[in-house]
């Protein structure tokens, strides 16, 4: 099943300048506590991980809990010092594992 | 029984009634959130201020509440945030997301959006560069909450 995502990266960002990276992915984040139709305790199934790296280098992570709402989505801020490419990687349980990539272009 | 130790006996038992609501006292001012905050802590003592934790006093609908933490920082290699974590009072589990901070950032500010189960009281707290932890609570209504339906 294709995993669906939503990156927010500016197309041009000025060098010096902070600009705001946005990142969604498409994921229940079954929470592990809510009950099904029989009473039963659905099981935890969550994204535990974000990771956005700018060529290789680490510029921000998180880890997620089950108070985490479904389809994640995480904003941060990144200071525009040089061009390089955006990794952006989700892990979780289940073997849940996602990539993709954007150009971060500084003029 | 000796008149003398019935007296003993007597005094003893004013002495616990006066020390019980002493030791009752204890557990309630340290809660789970508190006890959470001091695990990840690790022996620093959070100070108010520098930490500014956005999110809507009336929550509408527990299931995602957008919030947005912002801390006072240069982000510069020498004096920068590291960590970002917000913890929760009354929802199954104290942790709600952990966020590491660079340098590369440039401004120290995340946002997301969370589950709430009830109203209650939340917290962002931010770990420096220089070791210090700073953070700020909120006080949150829910009158819709997240977790109830299955």
């Amino acid at each position: 099943m294709a995993v669906r995502t939503l990156i927010a990266v500016p197309a041009q960002a000025r060098r010096g300048e902070v600009v705001p990276i946005r990142a969604t992915i498409q994921h229940v984040m079954e929470s592990g506590f809510r009950p099904d139709g029989q009473g039963r305790t659905l099981p935890r199934d969550i994204v535990t991980r974000f990771e956005c790296r700018l060529d290789g280098q680490l510029v921000f992570a998180a880890d997620l809990y089950p108070a985490v709402a479904a389809n994640p989505y995480l904003s941060f801020v990144l200071r525009a010092e040089r061009s390089g490419q955006l990794a952006f990687s989700w892990s979780g349980d289940n073997g849940f594992s996602h990539g993709e990539s954007r150009p971060f272009v500084v003029a | 029984m000796s008149a003398l130790q019935r007296r003993s006996l007597l005094a003893g038992g004013a002495l616990a009634l006066t020390l019980r609501p002493l030791q009752a006292q204890k557990p309630s001012q340290d809660s789970a959130l508190d006890t959470a905050i001091r695990a990840w802590a690790g022996g620093v003592t959070p100070r108010d201020g520098r930490v500014a934790f956005e999110v809507a006093a009336l929550v509408d609908n527990g299931n995602a509440v957008p919030i947005t933490v912002r801390v006072d920082s240069p982000m510069t290699e020498a004096d920068h945030v590291r960590e970002i974590v917000i913890f929760n009072e009354r929802n199954p589990l104290r942790d709600v997301l952990r966020c590491q901070l660079t340098p590369a950032n440039g401004r120290a500010e995340v946002g997301a959006r969370i589950r709430l189960a009830t109203s209650q009281q939340l917290a962002a707290l931010a770990r420096l560069s220089d070791g210090s932890v700073w953070q700020q609570r909120v006080d949150v209504l829910v009158t819709l909450a997240a977790c109830i339906e299955s």
